[in-house]
């Protein structure tokens, strides 16, 4: 009898430890996350600008937004465009490596350094140096155009059919890095699977689409779905990309984030670029609602499969 | 391809077949090779630009292999702007991050792993929610609460928050600190140890590739950041080297191969951690694709 209080102070006194211990954490998800956040709620009802005070204005920041400001559907119609193209062909990239890499080629310790490259660059000098290999008269790749025969080739930032594009293959560059991911998964794979379709005949090309393809597509349908939500979150190159941080040109580099950065931080206008944010924490939420039914799903199935 | 026992003379359908083994490794490596150019073609750019004298940035076809190789350029290209000032300022920053930073998720990692409290569980779960959450939509009350706090204009802002343990390095030290096994801490609390001892003499010199991970992988975001230093630091002597950088670029028609040697110097620290610490980028990269994509 007498050991069951010592016991619970014992407890008492590791629980007190363990939670001066997350106190870290802890203070730093009521102080700067959790706390903020609430206040961006609440001022997303107002019209607060930093200098004024607040003044409840119910849900019209978020009514002139979906119906009013042409810019928010602007913005997320070239944040969606971006996040289309460039996630789908980031994936691409990164899958096609890791299959050549899979293929047990000599220098694999060389590509392996080379291809990772990119994933360690970034930053204002890294778009500086994509803004001088895209310069449209002494950049390398209009040159190549030239010399191939395309008689006007494109102004690429300065043209604003070309601005997304041009960040698009800037962002395919960046992605050539996601090949550790996909060399993982590949490896994975049962050896067994590739035999059993080598004695049923199957050249290299049909196992690839009869084996590797349906094994990879949980990976591949991940990496969708969290590239998508990352991806709407795009828009700090375009700062640096586009003239003075602007969006330019023509507004076809104005992603949602940088809207929001003008609208919060050029205009000051904070009680409106809340509800932008939450906006966007919305969609965020809903994209990673959907992969988590999604990636139900694939256990579901994966069991099935195996009875 | 091992159901069989081959004997010593190849059919001639098997020598095809070795034939086009040889070929399709041919084709693979020569895929690679490409690929691999196209990748470092954008750095050769840049590295030849940052070499050339004037005469030879503004032609088109351009010139590949700089003749006379200018040295000078990045001389030249630090002394067009306080580099030096942004270099310093840039590594103190860096350094008061990544310090934080491992502090304060090992810290945390370590009651979430190896303590027992109520509410853990749901905290945890909390913990990684929170990693959903966008940056953006942080941004804004957190500018609004350190401008309330007069913090704008100084590196508090961008320093105090790494330590207050962020979810991600939380998470990813606490997944390494629970492969110790239970028994090395029960035996020093048995000796009469304290946890606070514990972390720093067990655990931590138990863990030190997990915290070399964070502390390199914190190190090149802090390094290449560019948002929040621009946000909170409006007072040129502050600068960090991407803003910096940045200015450089806007305040007067830089040349290009000035533009390019000074980029050159800005990425050189993150390139040269990146090879002589490799193995942690890429170990780092396997655990954050699985988590965060």
């Amino acid at each position: 009898m007498a050991r069951k209080p010592r016991m619970s102070a014992l407890r008492r006194r590791e629980a007190l430890t363990g939670y001066l211990f997350i106190a870290p954490w802890l203070l730093g998800f009521l102080l700067v996350t959790a706390g903020p956040m609430l206040f961006s709620l609440y001022a997303s009802f107002t019209n607060y600008d930093i200098t004024s005070r607040f003044r409840w204005i119910g849900l019209e920041n978020y009514r002139r937004l979906l119906f009013d400001d042409q810019f928010f559907w602007l913005s997320l119609g070239n944040t969606a465009f971006y996040a289309v193209f460039a996630v789908p062909l980031g994936i691409a990239t990164g899958l096609t490596i890791a299959v050549l890499l899979n293929q047990k080629v000599p220098g694999q310790r060389v590509f392996r350094t080379v291809f990772y490259l990119p994933h360690v660059l970034t930053g204002v000098a890294v778009l500086l140096l994509w803004l001088w290999v895209f310069n449209p008269q002494f950049g390398p790749i209009n040159v190549f155009l030239r010399l191939i025969g395309v008689q006007n080739p494109p102004l690429w930032f300065s043209d604003p059919n070309w601005a997304k594009p041009a960040l698009i293959i800037m962002s395919m560059w960046g992605a050539a890095g996601g090949y550790l991911f996909y060399l993982a998964g590949l490896q994975g794979i049962p050896k067994q699977l590739y035999e059993a379709a080598q004695i049923d005949g199957a050249s290299g090309f049909r196992q690839f689409l009869a084996v590797t393809v349906p094994m990879m597509s949980p990976v591949i349908f991940f990496k969708l779905i969290v590239g998508i939500s990352g991806a709407m979150q795009y828009w700090e190159s375009a700062l640096i990309v586009s003239e003075g941080g602007k969006g330019g040109p023509s507004y076809s580099t104005l992603f949602y984030g940088l809207y929001m950065w003008q609208t919060a931080f050029g205009e000051y206008r904070m009680g409106y670029a809340s509800a932008m944010a939450w906006i966007l924490l919305l969609i965020t939420l809903a994209i990673t609602g959907l992969q988590l039914y999604f990636s139900k799903r694939w256990v579901y199935y994966e069991g099935e499969a195996r009875r | 391809m091992t159901l069989e026992k081959q004997p010593q003379t190849l059919s001639p359908q098997r020598r095809w077949g070795r034939l086009w083994e040889v070929l399709f490794k041919v084709l693979v490596l020569a895929l690679l090779c490409a690929i691999g150019g196209l990748i470092l073609f954008p750095a050769l750019w840049m590295v030849s630009t940052a070499l050339k004298p004037d005469t030879q940035v503004y032609v088109s076809p351009p010139v590949w292999i700089p003749n006379p190789i200018k040295w000078e350029n990045f001389a030249h290209a630090w002394m067009l702007a306080p580099f030096t000032r942004y270099f310093v300022n840039t590594t103190l920053y860096t350094l008061a991050v990544v310090i934080g930073t491992v502090l304060s998720c090992s810290l945390a990692a370590y009651g979430f792993a190896k303590l027992r409290f109520p509410g853990r569980d749901f905290l945890f779960v909390v913990l990684l929610s929170t990693m959903m959450i966008p940056g953006m939509v942080t941004m804004i009350p957190q500018f609004i609460l350190f401008s309330k706090l007069h913090w704008v204009g100084s590196y508090l802002p961008l320093v105090v928050p790494s330590y207050f343990a962020g979810p991600f390095f939380t998470f990813m030290l606490r997944q390494y600190f629970l492969t110790i096994p239970m028994e090395l801490s029960e035996a020093a609390k048995v000796d009469g140890a304290s946890d606070l001892w514990i972390w720093g003499r067990v655990i931590l010199p138990l863990s030190t590739s997990a915290l070399a991970t964070v502390a390199i992988f914190t190190f090149e975001g802090t390094w290449n950041s560019y948002v929040g230093p621009l946000l909170y630091l409006n007072d040129e002597k502050l600068y960090t080297v991407q803003v910096g950088l940045q200015f450089f670029r806007t305040a007067s028609e830089v040349q290009w191969q000035y533009l390019m040697a000074a980029s050159l110097m800005v990425m050189l620290p993150v390139i040269v951690l990146f090879f002589a610490f490799q193995k942690y980028f890429v170990e780092g990269s396997s655990i954050s694709s699985g988590v965060k994509g």
